[in-house]
């Protein structure tokens, strides 16, 4: 066996696999496409199933580390899976600069909806200010009341932008859809704003005006 | 030694690290994952050619929780023509599924004289197995046509309605700017597994629409 042969051996285990070693950059210096299922883009980083919970808290080191929620990422992405409530109520959020110990953030938001009835009626789009905020650290509505009928609920997504910023305010804006089944409606909502700190926002909640997030997913994405 | 091993062992160096000779794209033809790889998984892509639809019928199922359609300037044979869309329970044997919606636009044109921010109330459904409007009155000039996005939430579902959301944009039959942002539910509990494309007049001509699941 050559010299070469032999060191090349030597970054193999026993079982034919690469150790770290055999392969660096210059290796891959060559390659100029990765199979498309393969890319990269927003790089999934956690998910939360939810049952009956009063609350979903994404915190940053949280789940043995899991849970990022800092400068690791320019933007994360929050998305939403047919969110059902165990009441008639409206989903929302908040977002935190110690950990989860308060979430209090102050915030100036707008927010616009789109709706239509099943029967016709009602077809508009409006701004809502009733569902804004002006420097208040409430919950920021993501939806108005929908239904808890078996068949309704919400998806959509959340985005916010570099919140370990120590200089800028963090930008968010939301697109849900939701069915409101008491109506019947479809109702397509838009929140965005920023949460007026300077602080590095660390952790994040989304929860129910009332009731719990009885079933759905919310998925925690970062922007490469 | 063998040609193939003398091959193998010049695609090392000397301490036996792999060279950029020793790897290229075909040799990760079968990497379908990687560890810290993105969310959006291309399932397909459909290029049209003077097509009168456009279906897709495989893929659309329970491996993922929202799809992703992105149409790269979709392009009409006649002007003034409405890319649309409907939703099938039976695999792509018939479009017709119970649609309520909601849809408004922005628009600005060439000219400067005509823009706003309304309501289109000619583009929502009430209950109703029509097809959805996705891009009203897209222009058939040679430059023009239309991109954009539609996501179909969890189609598989056989418990809940399921949400869609489109945003598009394109250039108008009459020179103008438009954003279309159309959203609503197939008011079905059965599973959605095919989604049909077409323009409401002539065919597409060309373009494509691409299919992600997103992980």
């Amino acid at each position: 066996m050559g010299a070469r042969t032999r060191s090349f051996a030597n970054l193999l285990n026993t079982d034919g696999t690469f150790l770290s070693g055999a392969i660096n950059n210059t290796s891959l210096s060559g390659i100029s496409a990765i199979p498309a299922a393969a890319k990269s883009d927003l790089v999934p980083i956690i998910g939360y199933g939810l049952g009956s919970d009063s609350a979903m808290e994404h915190v940053d080191g949280g789940r043995s580390g899991v849970a990022v929620f800092d400068n690791t990422y320019s933007a994360y992405c929050f998305k939403f899976t047919n969110i059902h409530g165990s009441a008639n109520a409206q989903f929302k959020f908040n977002a935190s600069t110690n950990a989860g110990s308060n979430y209090n953030v102050t915030k100036t938001t707008t927010y616009f909806v789109s709706r239509h009835d099943e029967n016709g009626s009602n077809g508009q789009i409006q701004q809502d200010t009733g569902n804004d905020l002006a420097q208040g650290t409430g919950d920021q509505l993501l939806s108005d009341n929908f239904g808890n009928d078996n068949d309704a609920s919400l998806c959509g997504e959340l985005w916010i932008f570099n919140p370990a910023s120590t200089t800028f305010v963090k930008h968010f804006f939301s697109d849900c859809q939701y069915y409101q089944s008491a109506v019947p409606r479809t109702n397509r909502t838009f929140a965005q704003g920023y949460l007026n700190t300077t602080s590095a926002v660390d952790a994040i909640i989304f929860r129910m005006s009332s009731g719990n997030l009885e079933s759905g997913n919310i998925r925690v994405y970062g922007l490469k | 030694m063998g040609q193939a091993t003398r091959n193998i062992a010049n695609s090392f160096t000397t301490s036996g690290v792999i060279t950029s000779s020793g790897v290229d794209n075909t040799s990760l033809n079968n990497i379908t994952d990687l560890s810290l790889g993105g969310s959006l998984i291309l399932l397909s892509t459909s290029t049209a050619s003077s097509d009168a639809t456009i279906s897709i019928t495989s893929g659309i199922d329970s491996t993922y929780d929202e799809y992703l359609f992105v149409f790269n300037n979709l392009h009409p044979a006649t002007n003034d023509a409405v890319f649309q869309f409907q939703g099938s329970t039976n695999g792509g044997s018939s479009y017709g599924v119970n649609i309520t919606s909601t849809a408004f636009r922005t628009f600005h044109n060439d000219a400067g004289s005509s823009n706003g921010l309304n309501y289109e109330g000619a583009n929502d459904l009430a209950q109703s197995t029509n097809f959805q409007y996705l891009m009203e009155g897209i222009g058939s000039d040679a430059k023009e046509a239309g991109s954009g996005t539609l996501r179909l939430y969890n189609p598989s579902s056989t418990t809940f309605v399921k949400h869609f959301v489109s945003d598009t944009h394109f250039r108008q039959k009459s020179d103008a700017t438009q954003r279309n942002l159309n959203a609503g539910y197939f008011n079905t509990t059965s599973a959605i597994n095919a989604i049909q494309f077409k323009m409401s007049n002539g065919n597409t001509d060309s373009g494509t629409i691409q299919l992600f699941g997103v992980k």
